[in-house]
């Protein structure tokens, strides 16, 4: 950026006296509160957990009945040790990673969860990028511009905010891939298999963020700044793209994380609809079958999705706009 | 139309009010569509094609498509508004208390309620499904539950403004009693909020609620609620698209319908700042 435009534009103008130290006990303070999110859930979790009907111990032994099963499972799983312990012990194997064991298929929660994690990471990714870059077109095109353009724009938004994602999917799999063969209808060819999911799960976040998107560029354009860019024969677009945006942008990065962080919710139905492997599977099963731990486990990883983004949108937000930096 | 400030003076409102005055209607006398009888199936006229016999087409068992859709009004409806008044009720006991309790305990719940929206919704309903079971009225207490955060935000916020207002400051100074200024002054201007929020709510919450049955965990087959009525309909999405088509165009014309209505709401309510 040059040093006129720096000059003209307020937030780069307060930049110059950002302190580094303030920025990082903010980003600091993010990680602890970060922290406490995450112990909070997870002792939620842990009650929710004991506070099932029935006894673990019991859950645990299933059909086994002979005398003493009761007691030797809660010995081997230490239910036979005090609240507070098995309290601590849990957090202690939570930190490194161990989710406890599933009920119904008897094997470490981690594995069941890892080996279909990695699925409805591509699909969240994916739709995220679709979200974020739909989002940014369609406000950057419309913004401030001729009330028809404006108005099939907030139409659309509407209608994209409003279909329930699986009546989406199902349109998406009824045109493109019955109708017009373009996409597979197999979950497992690659990246093509992705491209309908993806925009299902992405479509609805982005006619939020684009109406939101939209609404701050509009008031950034009023803004005296941009006069002064435009006086000086910068091009609309570049006065969009590389003036207007970066401050518009500011109050959509929170929305956008939060967004992202709660699209694991969605993919779950995402990937019923399209018979997608992951996570979404996983969940389903587990609430039929009633699998506490597994379905804790896919809760708590939402909430430290939702952490681990917010806790990224707000150092994100640190590194756009200065006038953070120096509060 | 009147010639004063009403909310039907805008036209896209006034064509959804109409809209959801059709829903109310089909979900309370769906005799009065000509519709057939939704769970009558006859085999020889499986997976018919929309035409002036059957207007949607008929499903895989011989179902008229269109029955079904009106009668899946009542449904869905019935299990959207039941669930936005769950979390409407909590969410105002909480969001109340919190605004007008002391410092502490006000952080306290606020913060809670940010653990909270850490969760996406769905995966807390359905944790609140592994409790309850899955079944019609569980669905709406789940979604109901998993909703109460959002209420209790915007109406911590609203008593709080409302109780910092310089109206309650005077009626303080001149000496009413708590009860007084709570009759008086606080209940009307956070409750003037309330139907904004719920109207708006219906929407979501419908489209929440017919989720989780489309994952099979609300009503079952052969019940005509529109989210199992698209879970049917996508199994036999290659052959008969109107199966899948019609239920999810009335829920999404009818999300869309909520949402206008309550957002001319909020914006004749915006001219009134507590």
């Amino acid at each position: 950026m040059s040093a006129a435009t720096a000059a003209a534009e307020p937030t780069a103008d307060t930049g110059t006296r950002a302190s580094a130290p303030v920025a990082l006990r903010r980003a600091a303070a993010r990680v602890a509160t970060g922290i406490g999110v995450m112990w909070a859930a997870a002792t939620v979790a842990y009650v929710v957990l004991h506070a099932m009907p029935g006894k673990i111990e019991d859950i645990l032994v299933g059909d086994q009945t002979y005398p003493g099963a009761q007691e030797a499972v809660a010995a081997e799983w230490g239910l036979d040790r005090p609240p507070l312990v098995q309290y601590l012990d849990y957090l202690w194997r939570l930190a490194h990673g161990d989710l406890g064991t599933s009920y119904a298929m008897r094997q470490q929660v981690a594995s069941v969860v890892g080996d279909q994690l990695w699925p409805t990471v591509q699909l969240t990714l994916a739709a995220a990028a679709v979200a974020v870059g739909l989002a940014l077109a369609v406000a950057v095109g419309t913004a401030g511009r001729a009330r028809p353009l404006r108005a099939l724009a907030s139409v659309a938004e509407l209608v994209a905010t409003s279909m329930p994602v699986y009546w989406l999917g199902i349109l998406l799999l009824m045109v493109f891939s019955f109708g017009l063969g373009w996409f597979p209808l197999t979950a497992d060819s690659g990246v093509a298999s992705l491209v309908l999911p993806a925009v299902t799960l992405g479509l609805p976040m982005a006619g939020l963020l684009s109406q939101v998107l939209r609404e701050s560029l509009e008031a950034t354009l009023e803004q005296p700044f941009i006069t002064t860019v435009r006086a000086r024969g910068v091009g609309e677009t570049l006065v969009r793209l590389r003036h207007a945006l970066r401050h518009a942008l500011a109050p959509v990065i929170n929305l956008g994380g939060w967004m992202i962080g709660n699209l694991l919710g969605g993919a779950v139905i995402t990937e019923t609809v399209f018979g997608r492997p992951g996570l979404g599977a996983v969940t389903l099963t587990a609430v039929t079958n009633k699998d506490v731990p597994v379905v804790l486990a896919v809760v708590l990883l939402a909430a430290f999705a939702y952490v681990v983004i917010s806790t990224l949108v707000d150092i994100v937000n640190l590194l756009i706009d200065p006038r953070l930096r120096t509060r | 139309m009147t010639t004063r400030r009403g909310p039907l003076r805008h036209t896209p409102t006034a064509l959804c009010a109409a809209l959801i005055a059709v829903l109310l209607l089909a979900a309370a006398f769906p005799g009065l569509f000509g519709a057939a009888d939704p769970l009558r199936s006859s085999m020889p006229e499986s997976l018919q094609a929309p035409s002036a016999r059957h207007w949607f087409g008929t499903d895989l068992l011989g179902r008229d498509v269109f029955a079904r859709v009106v009668h899946g009004a009542r449904y869905s409806l019935l299990l959207g508004v039941a669930a936005m008044l769950i979390s409407l009720v909590l969410g105002l006991l909480t969001g109340v208390l919190a605004g007008l309790s002391g410092r502490a305990a006000d952080e306290a719940v606020a913060r809670a309620l940010d653990v909270v929206s850490a969760f996406p919704g769905v995966l807390l309903a359905m944790l609140v499904v592994v409790f309850t079971g899955p079944g019609v009225l569980n669905i709406a207490v789940a979604i109901g539950v998993s909703g109460v955060p959002k209420f209790a935000r915007v109406i911590r916020a609203q008593t709080r403004s409302v109780r910092d207002a310089a109206y309650v400051t005077h009626a303080v100074v001149q000496g009413r009693g708590r009860g007084w200024i709570l009759a008086r002054h606080i209940a009307p201007n956070v409750l003037v909020a309330v139907p904004v929020i719920a109207t708006i709510d219906i929407g979501t919450s419908i489209v929440a609620v017919s989720g989780l049955s489309f994952l099979g965990l609300g009503p079952q087959p052969p019940v005509p609620e529109w989210g199992v009525m698209l879970s049917e309909g996508r199994d036999i999405l290659r052959t008969a698209w109107w199966a899948g088509l019609f239920p999810g165009l009335a829920m999404t014309v009818t999300v869309i319908a909520f949402t206008v209505v309550g957002r001319r709401l909020q914006l004749l309510l915006e001219g009134r700042t507590p």
